[in-house]
C-alpha cells in the first residue's frame, strides 16, 4: 500500500527447529506478541525488510504532497487552501515520524533519501498519477487517504515498536484527512453546477483503479507476505484490506451519487462482500517500474528541493556555530 | 543534513504532568530544534512545554541488562503497602 512489494530476502519460511537460538527467541517474541525494540537482537533480515518498509513508507508521504501542492494555489476558497495546507504539513510531519522510526534500525536518513532520488528506492504507486482538477484533492483524501487508513490501522499493531508508535500518531491525524476529502466531494455534488458534478465522477473514474492498487498485488503474486506475516510486520493479506476497502467505501460512492468505473462490482450476499472485476496489474507493475504519468516529475521535484534548500542547510549550521562560539567567547 | 544533530523531543501536555518522550527531530541548533518540534508534534494543542536534548547525550540500559537491573525488586514484595496485614478495625490507612 504504502509500501508495496518489499522485499524479505527470504526465500523460504524457517521452521523453529531450524533457527539459531536466537533466531528462536526472536520469534517466539513476536509469537507472544511483545514489541521488539531497537536495541533489542533482531535477524538481519528483518531489520532490512523494515528499513526498506518504513523508509518506502515515509517517501510516499513526503512525495504525496506533490499532487497536492500542484492545487494549493488554485484552491475555490481560502477556507480550502488552508485546510489543505494544513493536509499537505500533515504528510510532511508523517513522512518525518516514519524517518525517526527508521533511524532506530541504523539507517541514515540522507542515505534512504538518495535512494529515492537515484529512482532505487520505491513510493507508493498511487503518487504518480496526475491531479487534474479540483475534485482530484477530494477524491485524493476520500480515496487514498482512505486506503492508507484501513493499512495503516492494521499496522499500528506490527512488531517494531517505533513503527507501530508512528502509526497510531499518524492514524489519529489521518482520518481529518479523509473526512475534509469527502466534504469537497460532497459539497461539489449537492451544491455543484453540472460541469462541477462531472469534475467528481471524473476524478473517482481516474482514480478509483489506482486507489485499490494501492495494496499492493494479490496475495498468490506477493512472494514477500509470508515472511513479512511470520514476523508481524505486516498483520493482513493486501486482498483482505483491499476487500475491506472496497465494502466500506461503496456505500460512500452511492451516498455521493456516482458510480465506480466497474460494471462488475456489485454486493454479494452470500460472501458478505462486495465482488469487483480484474484489475489491471500490468498498469501497476509498469508505474512501479518509473514509467507511471508523473514518476518522472515527481523524482525530479523532489531532486530539485534538496538541492535548492542545500544553502539554508548550509546556512543554519554555520549560524548555529557562530552562535555557538558567541556563547563560549 | 548530516552535520544536523539529532535531538529526542519531550512534551508535557499539561501543566501539572511529566514530559514524554515522543521522538526525535534533525535542527542545527537547539532553538532550532524546539522550532522543528513545536511543528512536528504540537500541531494539535499536543503540549504546553517542549524539552529538546542531543540524542548523543542520553545513556540508555540495554535489554540484555534487564534481569540484574530490575530482578531484584521481585523478591522484595515487603516494598509493597499490600504486604502489611492489619486487622479490619484499623480502617483505611
Amino acid at each position: 500500500m504504502y509500501a508495496q512489494l518489499v522485499e524479505t530476502g527470504v526465500k523460504r519460511l524457517k521452521t523453529l527447529e531450524e533457527m539459531s537460538e536466537q533466531e528462536r527467541a526472536f520469534q517466539e517474541k513476536i509469537d507472544a506478541e511483545i514489541k521488539i525494540e531497537p536495541k533489542n537482537w533482531m535477524p538481519d533480515a528483518y531489520r532490512q525488510t523494515l528499513i526498506r518498509q518504513i523508509s518506502q513508507h515515509a517517501h510516499s508521504e513526503i512525495v504525496g504532497m506533490l499532487p497536492e501542492g500542484n492545487w494549493v494555489t488554485r484552491a475555490p476558497s481560502l477556507k480550502r487552501k488552508l485546510q489543505l495546507m494544513a493536509k499537505i504539513q500533515d504528510e510532511a510531519g508523517h513522512g518525518l515520524y516514519l524517518y525517526s522510526a527508521m533511524e532506530t534500525l541504523g539507517a541514515d536518513r540522507d542515505e534512504e533519501v538518495a535512494k529515492l532520488h537515484s529512482g532505487k528506492a520505491k513510493y507508493s504507486s498511487i503518487f504518480n498519477y496526475p491531479t487534474l482538477n479540483w475534485a482530484d484533492m477530494g477524491a485524493v483524501g476520500w480515496l487514498v487517504d482512505g486506503a492508507a487508513i484501513v493499512n495503516q490501522v492494521v499496522l499500528q499493531r506490527t512488531s517494531y515498536g517505533p513503527y507501530s508508535r508512528a502509526m497510531i500518531r499518524i492514524c489519529k491525524e489521518e482520518s481529518f484527512h479523509q473526512r475534509q476529502g469527502y466534504e469537497i466531494l460532497l459539497t461539489m455534488m449537492r451544491h455543484g453546477t453540472q460541469a462541477q458534478k462531472d469534475m467528481v465522477q471524473d476524478a473517482i473514474n481516474r482514480l478509483w483503479w489506482p486507489a485499490l492498487m494501492m495494496f499492493g498485488p494479490s496475495d498468490e503474486h506477493s512472494p514477500n507476505s509470508a515472511q513479512s506475516m511470520a514476523w508481524k510486520i505486516k498483520r493482513q493479506s493486501n486482498d483482505e484490506l483491499r476487500q475491506r476497502f472496497i465494502d466500506q467505501t461503496v456505500p460512500q460512492l452511492e451516498l455521493l451519487g456516482c458510480t465506480a468505473p466497474d460494471p462488475e462490482l456489485k454486493w454479494n450476499a452470500e460472501r458478505g462482500h462486495y465482488d469487483f472485476g480484474a484489475i489491471q496489474w500490468e498498469e501497476f507493475y509498469e508505474v512501479l517500474k518509473g514509467n507511471g504519468p508523473c514518476n518522472q516529475e515527481r523524482l525530479a521535484t523532489r531532486r530539485k528541493a534538496i538541492e535548492d534548500g542545500a544553502w539554508v542547510r548550509a546556512a543554519a549550521v554555520a549560524h548555529a556555530r557562530k552562535k555557538h562560539n558567541k556563547n563560549a567567547a | 543534513m548530516s552535520e544536523w544533530t539529532l535531538f529526542e523531543v519531550f512534551v508535557r501536555s499539561k501543566h501539572g504532568l511529566n514530559h514524554k518522550h515522543v521522538g526525535s527531530v534533525h535542527a542545527a541548533d537547539a532553538v532550532m530544534a524546539i522550532e522543528h518540534a513545536r511543528e512536528l508534534y504540537t500541531r494539535r494543542n499536543e503540549g504546553v512545554s517542549l524539552w529538546v536534548v542531543p540524542s548523543a547525550l542520553i545513556t540508555a540500559s540495554s535489554p540484555d541488562e534487564k534481569d540484574p537491573l530490575f530482578d531484584p525488586a521481585e523478591d522484595k514484595v515487603y516494598r509493597h503497602a499490600s504486604f502489611y496485614e492489619l486487622p479490619a478495625e484499623v480502617g483505611h490507612m
